[in-house]
């Protein structure tokens, strides 16, 4: 029966580097195929409406260079999904550069890559809207509307394995993805070899984020599995971990709503019935998953708004007495600020005090109330369409927690203390506009697939 | 005796599920723990959203999860993640009350 090993080294390519000693011990294992996604949704809005990255170019250089040179050197495909953190093209360009930079300073020779862009047109979107297609919502969103569309500043669709399946099978040996789901990547060279589904995708859920499917706790290692039949043997390629079926088991369940099923464009993967065996010292098997196709494949789009620019100023309270009087206080910086820009609002501006040292950090999800710590911590936050509306709102609300009219107070040269009087310069603020599904003639049809071959030997070079 | 979920429990955790929801994930290593919470009832769907003080209808999912020895819950966020205002991008700080739940 056939056997695939696939090795994954990080959970998020260049979210900080990976550890090079149990990829090492991986690729002497021979896998198969190299995988790891770079990207997610978790860091926010902000990295895909602004077309940017939160890894640091150096790590994702780190991590492309670790895993480019091992699969050259074993002869065996490398796959990347959701490029650059969001997936953009951008995104798929930029790995690319880093791809043909790091193959040119280790005069690899030539090879082919597959880059598959993921991203699509808001106008795109908005026109297949128009025409009747409905974007239908998740986790309780309404459907899109234009007004939805109209406040998204970039979209990308969220691939499954087909189009990488394709890229393989063309003879991709690196493929560079988009935004693609994160299990699709571990489940397109098993697809690929003749698998089912099943134990495709549940392959990829299990070692999406390599090590953490291992105990103890330890981020960044490498996860080899080897796929027989309907089953994966996991084993952490760091000597201090295990997989276990605890541990394993309770992975399964990792950052996703429902622990027993796995949405992908095109069916559910069903782990109701899933079983997990300790096999080995450190290894466990897992199996028992089904898959039920759907009868209309729809991908997963996200999209992300700009709502304005950001300033932020810093306070510190030590008064009791002012904190006992907190909400008044801010109260009054709100009332000073509502003097000369009125109200706030979208079009206005919007003002948030974060109390650390009282709900700080869980808001209403807080169930210890008014017991605000012997200091607080307020992190003033605006947002504005004009950055100068932004700056001057937030002085004002600092310098306002400065001079806060309390009755009875007794620090009459300042109810505040100001890290330093500076307003600071935050990123601008963005929204998640889009967390639809979008309804496609095919799971390959809203992404774009481009071929080349990766040939830098030095006679090629241009002068 | 009674004791809380942190005795008990070898995970509390909480993260991102998307952006519209925090999922919380309370795993076991002792099976006889986990039976023992599972069967207290202590930590049932009105137990959290009374913790939370959060109607119930903002915990979308909870399940029991007898393969895993956990129990798993999420809860639906007011505004996306990430959203001007945000307080824990991540979701990833919300399990401490978890802590002290108490487990007759």
């Amino acid at each position: 029966m056939k056997r695939i090993k696939i090795l994954c080294p990080t959970g998020h390519l260049a979210f900080t580097p990976m550890e090079k000693e149990s990829f090492a011990a991986g690729c002497r294992e021979r896998p198969d195929f190299i995988v790891a996604d770079a990207g997610s949704c978790d860091m926010g809005p902000r990295p895909l409406g602004a077309d940017t990255h939160v890894s640091l170019e150096a790590w994702q250089r780190h991590d492309l260079e670790a895993m480019l040179l091992a699969a050259r050197a074993l002869g065996v495909p490398m796959i990347v999904g959701s490029a650059s953190d969001t997936g953009t093209d951008r995104g798929v360009d930029q790995f690319v550069g880093l791809i043909r930079d790091i193959a040119r300073q280790h005069r690899l020779a030539p090879f082919r890559l597959a880059a598959i862009y993921a991203e699509i047109e808001v106008a795109e979107l908005e026109r297949r809207r128009a025409a009747g297609v409905r974007i239908e919502g998740l986790d309780g969103r309404a459907p899109a509307d234009a007004a939805t569309l109209a406040r998204t500043s970039r979209a990308v669709a969220v691939m499954n394995a087909e189009p990488i399946v394709a890229a393989l099978r063309a003879g991709a040996e690196v493929v560079i993805a988009g935004r693609s789901s994160d299990c699709a990547l571990f489940a397109a060279p098993l697809l690929l070899h003749g698998f089912s589904p099943a134990i495709a995708y549940y392959t990829g859920k299990l070692m999406e984020c390599a090590s953490f499917c291992a105990e103890p706790y330890m981020a960044k290692e490498s996860i080899l599995g080897e796929v027989e039949g309907e089953a994966v043997w996991l084993t952490p390629m760091h000597p201090a971990q295990r997989c276990t079926p605890a541990s394993i088991a309770g992975h399964s369940m990792y950052e996703r709503a429902d622990p027993f099923h796995e949405y992908v464009a095109g069916g559910v993967v069903d782990m109701t019935l899933c079983r997990y065996e300790q096999s080995g010292p450190r290894t466990t098997r897992a199996s028992g998953a089904a898959f039920r196709a759907d009868a209309e494949v729809r991908v997963k789009v996200e999209g992300s708004g700009l709502v304005g620019q950001r300033r932020l100023a810093v306070v510190g309270i030590r008064d009791p007495y002012t904190i006992s009087l907190i909400d008044d206080a801010i109260a009054w910086a709100r009332g000073k600020i509502a003097e000369r820009f009125g109200p706030p609002g979208p079009s206005r501006y919007d003002v948030f005090f974060h109390r650390y040292g009282d709900r700080g950090v869980m808001r209403d999800l807080e169930p210890r109330r008014n017991a605000p710590a012997h200091e607080l911590g307020l992190v003033v936050e605006v947002i504005a369409p004009d950055p100068r509306v932004a700056e001057e709102v937030a002085a004002l609300a600092a310098r306002n927690l400065f001079y806060a009219r309390l009755p009875q107070v007794k620090g009459t040269a300042g109810t505040a203390a100001l890290m330093s009087d500076e307003i600071l310069i935050g990123e601008p603020g963005y929204v998640w506009t889009l967390n639809h599904l979008l309804p496609v003639g095919s799971a390959t049809e809203p992404f774009r697939t481009v071929m080349t071959t990766i040939d830098v030997t030095p006679a090629k070079e241009p002068a | 005796m009674a004791d809380t979920l942190r005795d008990l429990a070898s995970t509390i955790r909480s993260k991102n599920a998307g952006p519209d929801n925090i999922t919380f994930d309370v795993i076991f290593r002792d099976r006889a723990n986990f039976e023992r919470v599972r069967d207290s009832g202590a930590l049932s769907r009105a137990a959290v959203a009374a913790l939370y003080d959060i109607p119930p209808a903002r915990i979308v999912n909870f399940d029991v999860i007898d393969a895993a020895s956990a129990i798993k819950f999420t809860i639906r966020r007011l505004q996306p993640s990430g959203t001007p205002g945000e307080s824990d991008v991540f979701g990833s700080q919300q399990y401490a009350p978890l802590f002290d739940v108490v487990i007759p």
